[in-house]
């Protein structure tokens, strides 16, 4: 294990087939290796690693202090029992986890491979597989290293694989080995083969490679496109042969993936801070006591010497002094219970059942309750302040939908109900008349399918272009069943539909297009594809159909488009834009469509101009583009489609409602930008109501630079006019003035009817939502791309970066790489002292999720890498409100409660023993009986205060969903921090003294009611350690805000238990069996029957207890916490609560209008987005006409198939992009802000905001919100649970939250929940 | 080491695995639906309004300042009488004896201390001694002792616990008891003398049993059974603690109150929790209803003085009390209940005050209306 390295590789050599010449270089086999431990290193491992915990040192320490007779002044097993305990429980705890590991390990080491040993094919386990083998790999079979792809069952040494393990991309990428060695197709040839490779050394970059293939005496460059890597699924190819270049740890999967951080959590640190203090606390008492010895031995002791030696040691006082300081360091230790450690555990192993029991986080459809897979963060829950999310999966469902569309300004779509929050969906489309029709196809307004059975012909026409103008291939395994194989789901959704509506598209050659028209085969010639690139936003074919016309089909953005149409289509742009604006509005994704028709000579004028730009040498990328700008020209528009990227259910709600707990939320992806922007707008992150979204697209360093200044620069710009404007008037004109700069450039498009509408809907309802979050910093959104992150990560830029970006109300990074993610992660983790949370589902979120503080899986369909890299994990993203605002909050609330306590009780109960020293010389004596002091933290005070770390509620889970403000005591830590600490302490240390004193003046006096004084040591030691029970018992109980069946059990069975022990402790039994050990005997029966005893009890209880009461009272009379006036209302509302009286339905109402009206509103703000579905890159349409691809293994795509018969669409998913072309990553950056900054008006006059915010302690606008917007239903994308949330709080303050009934008006009320 | 995410992925259909809305298939997985689990148990939830601290403040203080008065007077009315017999004044009786420091002088040196009661001394009078500056609570003096050997176990008798060092054995011999509490026991005698006007000195009877705890006197400690019924025959081949003049079984000569049961070992080695104690000497035990157990007068305290304590400073009393159905006097119990009930009280005024006029629960009502 701890092997000495051998120098970093410069580089690698490889030769293949020559195992004795590659053994040279020593390279790493494949065996990987995750585990920590085997049996025989694991007990001593494990415990090193153990008492490597500052705690479990300690108290292994105190233990050999303990053996020490001159010292001892507590028996040995008051300390081993709980060390013990704690430390199996630990140990058996890893041996699980690295048992799993093993087997993990075990299970990929012995997968099979066949590997080419002296020219015949050998089965071998993975872990035997070495460099310079040259492999085999079926399909469908996983890369068991990385690979030099060398010939492929595929014409042209194709192959296809799906890298999803890898990057978390599931769509199909394409690697291509050489030419020279794609013809060595069987196993004789290849084992010939004596190439070498000399290329780079294991690195992690996962899109590049660089080498070179020596063989023959030529040289041949390698790129990442002739490379497999391990972790890949080989997919559609028969079989294939690869040279192992990078074996096991080397491979560039086993260097990306980061270790294993053990996760702590901050109330974690900030308890080993503490304890460290607590420890140092300690050394300052022992150092004090053990000065009080060495004087009270100089001047009292040394004459005491005739009733009492010293031990035989001992001769003088400094020598005393030093055996006492370690004498009170033990009887002192319990200031830091071991205890504690344990106690902490069980409540969080506690609240982790809790998650996992929890209903309302499971997911029916897939059957997967959440799960909490780390015991160990919970509190830290209830304290995340930023969310990194992955999109594709988390966010979305990656299902694309062909939601709406218009045709010849028709719109067509779904029907819904736009008054209920149910909407009454019209029955799903019947399209059994079509036998090709998709099963899972899902449509809902009858007219489309009407016009389409009537013939029209825009109609028609309009899904001719769908089934045409396309790069997808099908595959019919059988007659009628179709397979489809887009590189994006959109597109796949487009041709999907248009099969379904009767314009089959049924197979391709290289040169025609058949398409099944309404029954009809019809065989298209395929002249051209114009392939989409980021820069046009738009891709065309020309066809010739069968009768000879040739016809240019065009889809693509709106803004483009539109451009490019003949006028004749004027009005009939107006009404499509006006579908547009509805579409985007909703977050669809929209494409427009249009036509032209082309005559003989244009097409062929047109083609010798394409084929010269083609033959051109340079800058035959411009003049490609030059030549189809040409051609697409003076269209006829057809018509629009929108598609909808299908949200997880509820997660615009979900965001909204985080975003009012003022938790920030980043969205991290592999995508492009536009679909990025455009998830964001769908679920609410982005709104038409920020002031700016900008933009961060460059390319260079200084570009990133400037681009971030500027964005910064707008922020303080109109957040210092807001500031000086004291009436609105400023403040508009401000606003106006980006608004007129963002308006304008939107209009760059031209003719949007919503022009004048725009201010009108922008300014009154403005002071609504947004305001109440970040009133200063106004509402923008930062959206950053990954080349431009790349820059901004930078170390000189990073800081610059994320202050602009945490000025952000929201961000969005794309097509970041999973590295990147970690790194945005670890950034702000490393600037901002805040609790970060990381979800995603695919396992290029798996570097994100194990940076962040928290690690949340969304078990979906991309496999089960994130969930297992993951703290948490559920299966949808709208558990995540849920998760933090309810278990979280909880945790957090809980777990705070408790540490107070405990190191109150402890306090209490420790100084009690510092003070007596100075009555009993200072000699280390306990006040308490051996037992009590060993029973005290585990028996007598450890249930209820355990009781309370797992059930205790502030308020009703309804009401932290209800009101998220709730949230922030645990983001701003004020729950526990070291303010609270110190006065947990005060109050423990005020206890003690009270303890002390009230015994001591009582008791030295008093005798008992038959003449014999009580101020035995006995008497006195069961008088304090039965008022000490009882403080901390009444304590426990004032603390404890939900007295549940099991709190009422152990706070009174607690104190049972004391008395029951007492008693036996000090009965006749166990005396006359061990004299020597209870020497208590007693005691008990004859304290606790004086009626002195209990006055001083009664005494000392009322004295610790009243200033806590009195205070708290104070403090939640002048200054209540939000929790405290939920938790009041409760109440109130439970004593004004009549039959069908509505008593609280103001707060309620209010969010409610609030939240529902917010989103509604946010839904149909009008500004126009172009959101397009293209989300894939160029490149297949010249797979496509070079016919390379052609021959699909049908055996590939059968199983291919039969694994995601569920829902086919699953399996296409957009295609991460390459970088685009150099020289264009201006436009799309300007082209795109512009529709995006538009309506900053509204933010609204600021005065309001204020008088908002200041009338509702709650600082939630009851008012206003709902009556400036009606509650418009929010678009469910789910179904099921339409508008579940906003029906969910209308429901709580409808429903009648008790039953029980009012008891009155002073006296307590209790109630149920 | 590097730790992975790698691990196997599930090749046999995980993703088909998930089933669709009518999978009948598979268990389901949905947690149980009870309070338990669902956390939604039925609980009582408290809260601290002013409806519920104020009273309880009153309640408190209301309960508190009569049993403070109550406790104040009871004790006032309980006489006790104190005197310091150490001998540290040159004109102390006891000063003489005072200078012996030694603890085996063979010859007891007595003193009389002469003092008046102005008050008769009604019902039962309990006669203690007091010492100060006494740590009998110090660690190493607390634990060295044998309780098995105090039981009356024949084992520890002849070998006992070594937490009795040094006091374990002497020549050889196990000591009985052993130990350091035994070994300082107290021995100063104290007799107590009526002096009548007449001029005689008339002895009172000072009963010298019933002064330990019972548990004590008939449980913990019990003298070890021999062969006969003759306790030096029992303690044979054990030797007295060193600074003893007699054996244990030289304590008493009444069987009852000799040996490991003698009373006045019992309470000497019930230790004092203080380093100012004072334990239970003798009781007078009240005669009869006409004449009070100690008539107002002239007294004599007859000292045989043999515990040297001026070496460490120390100071010895008698104390002579009566005593109520709360023990003795403690005026320290009744003021106390005084003080805090109207703290208490006072508290619940002020807090009223500032609930009346800064309380803002009050005027945030509006949340719930």
């Amino acid at each position: 294990m701890f092997k000495e390295k051998p120098p970093p590789e410069e580089e690698r050599k490889v030769r293949a087939n020559d195992r004795e010449y590659n053994e040279k270089f020593q390279y790493a086999n494949n065996c990987i290796m995750t585990s920590k431990y085997n049996i025989i290193t694991f007990l001593p491992v494990n415990l090193f690693e153990q008492f490597q915990e500052v705690a479990n040192t300690y108290f292994l320490f105190l233990l050999i202090l303990q053996l020490i007779p001159q010292i001892s002044s507590l028996s040995w097993f008051t300390t081993i029992v709980p060390l013990v305990l704690v430390l199996s429980i630990t140990a058996v705890k890893d041996a699980t986890d690295d048992y799993f590991r093993h087997k993990s390990d075990n299970q990929v080491n012995n997968r099979q491979s066949q590997v080419l040993i002296n020219g015949t094919l050998q089965n071998e386990k993975w872990m035997n597989v070495r460099v310079g083998d040259i492999i085999r790999l079926e399909n469908n079979q996983f890369v068991a290293a990385d690979l030099l792809l060398l010939s492929s069952s595929e014409p042209h040494g194709l192959c296809y694989i799906e890298t999803a393990e890898l990057d978390g991309e599931t769509n199909m990428k394409v690697r291509q080995s050489l030419p020279v060695t794609s013809e060595l197709g069987d196993p004789n040839s290849l084992a010939q083969f004596d190439g070498e490779v000399i290329c780079e050394p294991p690195n992690n970059k996962l899109d590049r490679f660089c080498g070179t293939l020596y063989w023959r005496e030529n040289k041949y460059g390698l790129s990442n496109q002739n490379m497999l890597l391990r972790g890949c699924v080989l997919r559609n190819t028969e079989s294939c042969y690869g040279l192992v270049i990078f074996a096991g740890p080397d491979t560039k999967l086993m260097q990306n993936s980061g270790r294993t951080k053990f996760k702590r959590t901050s109330i974690d640190r900030l308890m080993n801070t503490l304890v460290l203090w607590i420890f140092g606390f300690l050394v300052c008492m022992g150092v004090i006591l053990a000065i009080g010895n060495a004087v009270w031995e100089k001047e009292v002791g040394f004459l005491f010497q005739s009733y009492l030696p010293w031990d035989p040691p001992v001769d003088n006082f400094l020598f005393s002094a030093f055996l006492a300081f370690w004498s009170y360091v033990i009887i002192l230790n319990t200031v830091v219970p071991i205890s504690l450690y344990v106690s902490v555990e069980v409540i969080r192993l506690g609240h982790s059942y809790f998650i996992n029991w929890d209903r309302r986080m499971f997911c029916q459809r897939r059957n997967t309750p959440a799960e909490a897979r780390t015991t160990t963060l919970n509190e830290e829950l209830g304290q995340v302040e930023y969310i990194f999310s992955d999109k594709t999966g988390t966010l979305t469902q990656n299902i694309m939908t062909f939601n709406k569309c218009s045709i010849n300004g028709h719109a067509y779509g779904e029907v819904i109900d736009t008054l209920g929050a149910q909407p009454k969906r019209a029955q799903r489309l019947d399209f059994s008349f079509n036998p090709l029709a998709d099963r899972d196809f899902c449509f809902y307004d009858q007219n489309l399918l009407d016009s389409v059975k009537l013939g029209e012909p825009a109609v028609h026409e309009f899904f001719r272009l769908l089934s045409l103008c396309h790069t997808v291939m099908s595959e019919e395994k059988s007659e009628g069943e179709l397979m489809y194989k887009a590189q994006s789901p959109d597109e796949g959704a487009l041709v999907t539909a248009a099969r379904n509506f009767g314009f089959v598209f049924r197979s391709r050659t290289p040169s025609t297009v058949t398409v099944q028209e309404l029954g009809r085969s019809v065989t298209y010639a395929l002249l051209a594809i114009l392939d989409f690139n980021n820069i046009r936003k738009r891709m065309s074919v020309i066809v010739r159909n069968p009768e000879g016309k040739i016809r240019l089909y065009c889809k693509g953005a709106d803004t483009l488009l539109f451009e490019r149409l003949h006028p004749c289509n004027h009005d009939l742009m107006n009404v499509t834009s006006d579908h547009l604006n509805e579409y985007a509005a909703d977050g669809l994704r929209t494409l427009v469509l249009a036509y032209r028709d082309l005559s003989e000579q244009q097409w062929e004028d047109w083609a010798e101009r394409r084929r010269s730009a083609e033959r051109a040498a340079d800058y035959r990328e411009d003049r490609l583009a030059a030549a189809y700008e040409e051609i697409e020209q003076d269209m006829m528009l057809l018509g629009a489609t929108a598609i909808e990227d299908k949200l997880q259910e509820g997660v615009p709600e979900t965001i909204a409602i985080l975003s009012l707990a003022n938790i920030k939320i980043w969205v991290l992806t592999g995508d492009k930008q536009e679909t990025a922007v455009n998830i964001g707008y769908s679920c609410k992150m982005l709104t038409d109501d920020m002031s700016e979204v900008f933009i961060i697209n460059g390319h260079t360093v200084q570009r990133v630079r400037e681009e971030l200044r500027r964005a910064r620069e707008r922020m303080i710009e109109s957040a210092r006019s807001r500031e000086g404007g004291k009436e609105g008037v400023m403040d508009w004109a401000a606003c106006s003035l980006e608004n007129g700069f963002g308006g304008q450039s939107g209009e760059q498009g031209g003719w949007h009817p919503q022009q004048e509408e725009k201010p009108q809907q922008g300014s009154p309802p403005a002071p609504a939502l947004p305001s109440l979050l970040d009133s200063i910093s106004g509402e923008y959104a930062l959206v950053i791309s990954g080349h431009s992150l790349a820059h901004a990560l930078e170390a000189d830029m990073e800081r610059e970066f994320l202050d602009t970006a945490c000025a952000c109300k929201a961000v969005i990074c794309c097509r970041v790489t999973p590295l990147q993610k970690a790194l945005v992660v670890e950034l702000v983790k490393k600037h901002k002292k805040a609790v970060t949370l990381a979800i995603g589902d695919g396992a290029n979120d798996v570097s994100m999720i194990k940076t962040a503080h928290i690690g949340v899986g969304i078990s979906g369909q991309e496999g089960i890498q994130a969930v297992l890299a993951s703290d948490y994990s559920f299966s949808q993203f709208r558990f995540l409100q849920r998760l933090l605002l309810v278990h979280g909050r909880w945790s957090y609330l809980r777990m705070c409660r408790f540490l107070c306590y405990f190191f109150y009780k402890n306090f209490a109960f420790t100084m009690v023993h510092f003070w007596f020293g100075f009555f009993c010389g200072f000699s280390a004596q306990t006040v308490y009986d051996q037992y009590f002091i060993t029973l005290y933290n585990i028996v007598y005070t450890s249930l209820p205060v355990l009781a309370m770390g797992i059930f205790d509620q502030d308020v009703p889970e309804q009401r932290s969903l209800e009101y998220p403000k709730l949230y922030e005591p645990g983001q701003l830590n004020l729950l526990f921090n070291k303010r609270e600490f110190f006065i947990c302490i005060a109050q423990g240390i005020y206890t003690s003294v009270v303890l002390f004193c009230v015994p001591y003046g009582v008791l030295s006096q008093a005798t008992r009611n038959d003449g014999i004084p009580l101020a035995d040591y006995q008497t006195f030691a069961v008088t304090v350690a039965t008022s000490l029970v009882i403080v901390v018992s009444v304590q426990i109980a004032l603390d404890t805000g939900y007295w549940t069946a099991i709190n009422h059990f152990f706070v009174w069975g607690s104190l049972g238990a004391y008395f029951t022990i007492l008693f036996a402790m000090h009965s006749n039994i166990l005396f006359s069996i061990f004299p020597n050990q209870f020497h208590f005997f007693g005691s008990a029966q004859n304290t606790l029957i004086q009626p002195v005893v209990w006055l001083t009890i009664a005494l000392a209880t009322v004295v610790c207890i009243v200033p806590v009461l009195a205070f708290r009272f104070l403090k939640l009379d002048l200054k209540p916490q939000l929790s405290d006036t939920v938790r009041y209302t409760q109440l109130v509302r439970q004593k004004k609560r009549k039959p069908g009286g509505r008593g609280g339905r103001g707060a309620h109402g209010g969010v409610a209008g609030l939240g529902g009206g917010a989103l509604g509103r946010l839904g149909r703000a009008g500004s126009r987005r172009s959101g397009y579905a293209f989300a894939h890159q160029e490149g297949f349409g010249e797979l496509i006409t070079s016919g390379k691809n052609m021959r699909l293994s049908s055996l590939a795509l059968a199983t291919f198939a039969s694994r995601h018969s569920a829902s086919w669409i699953d399996t296409l998913r957009k295609k991460k992009q390459q970088p685009p072309q150099p020289g264009g990553e201006g436009s799309p950056a300007s082209s795109y802000t512009a529709p995006l900054s538009t309506s900053s008006s509204m933010l609204g006059p600021p005065d309001t905001q204020a008088e908002e915010t200041g009338n509702t302690p709650l600082g939630l606008a009851p008012s206003g919100s709902s009556s400036a917007v009606t509650p418009t239903p929010v678009r469910s994308p789910g179904g099921e649970s339409t508008g579940g949330w906003v029906v969910s709080l209308g429901a709580v303050q409808v429903t009648p939250t008790a039953s029980a009934p009012v008891s009155g008006l002073t006296s307590r009320i209790s109630f149920h929940v | 080491m590097m730790a992975s995410s790698y691990s196997a992925k599930e090749e046999d259909g995980h993703h088909s695995g998930a089933p669709g809305p009518g999978g009948v298939n598979a268990k389901s997985r949905k947690p149980d639906n009870t309070a338990f689990k669902q956390q939604r148990l039925p609980a009582w939830q408290p809260i601290l309004t002013a409806g519920t601290v104020l009273p309880a403040f009153f309640i408190i203080g209301l309960l508190f300042i009569p049993i403070g008065i109550g406790l104040y007077v009871t004790s006032n009315n309980i006489k006790e009488y104190e005197i310091d017999y150490t001998g540290v004044d040159m004109s102390s009786p006891c000063f003489n004896c005072s200078q012996n420091y030694s603890w085996n002088s063979t010859k007891p040196c007595t003193c009389s201390v002469a003092f008046s009661l102005d008050q008769p001394f009604e019902s039962n009078v309990f006669m203690y001694y007091g010492l100060s500056n006494y740590y009998q609570n110090h660690r190493r003096y607390v634990k060295s002792r044998d309780d098995s050997q105090l039981n009356g176990n024949l084992n520890s008798l002849k070998d006992p616990s070594k937490e009795c060092e040094p006091y374990r054995t002497n020549d050889g011999l196990p000591i009985a008891p052993c130990g350091a509490i035994a070994n300082s026991l107290f021995n100063d005698t104290l007799e107590l003398y009526y002096n009548d006007p007449n001029g005689t000195k008339i002895p009172i009877r000072l009963v010298k049993t019933g002064i330990a705890w019972w548990t004590d006197k008939h449980v913990k400690f019990r003298n070890p059974v021999g062969d006969g019924s003759n306790l030096s025959a029992v303690f044979q081949g054990t030797t007295k603690p060193v600074n003893w003049q007699k054996y244990v079984y030289q304590l008493d000569t009444d069987p009852d109150n000799n040996g490991f049961i003698n009373e006045d070992l019992i309470v000497w080695m019930r230790t004092a929790a203080l380093p100012t104690f004072r334990k239970l000497y003798r009781i007078i035990e009240k005669q009869g209803d006409a004449t009070p157990t100690l008539p107002r007068g002239n007294y004599t305290l007859l000292i045989t003085y043999n515990y040297p304590v001026r070496s460490f400073e120390g100071r010895k009393r008698m104390i002579l009390s009566t005593i109520s159905w709360m023990g003795g006097k403690n005026p320290f119990l009744g003021i106390a209940y005084i003080t805090v009930g109207s703290v208490c009280f006072f508290l619940g005024v002020v807090l009223l005050i500032i609930h009346h006029k800064y309380g803002s629960r009050s005027n945030n009502a509006d949340i719930a209306s």
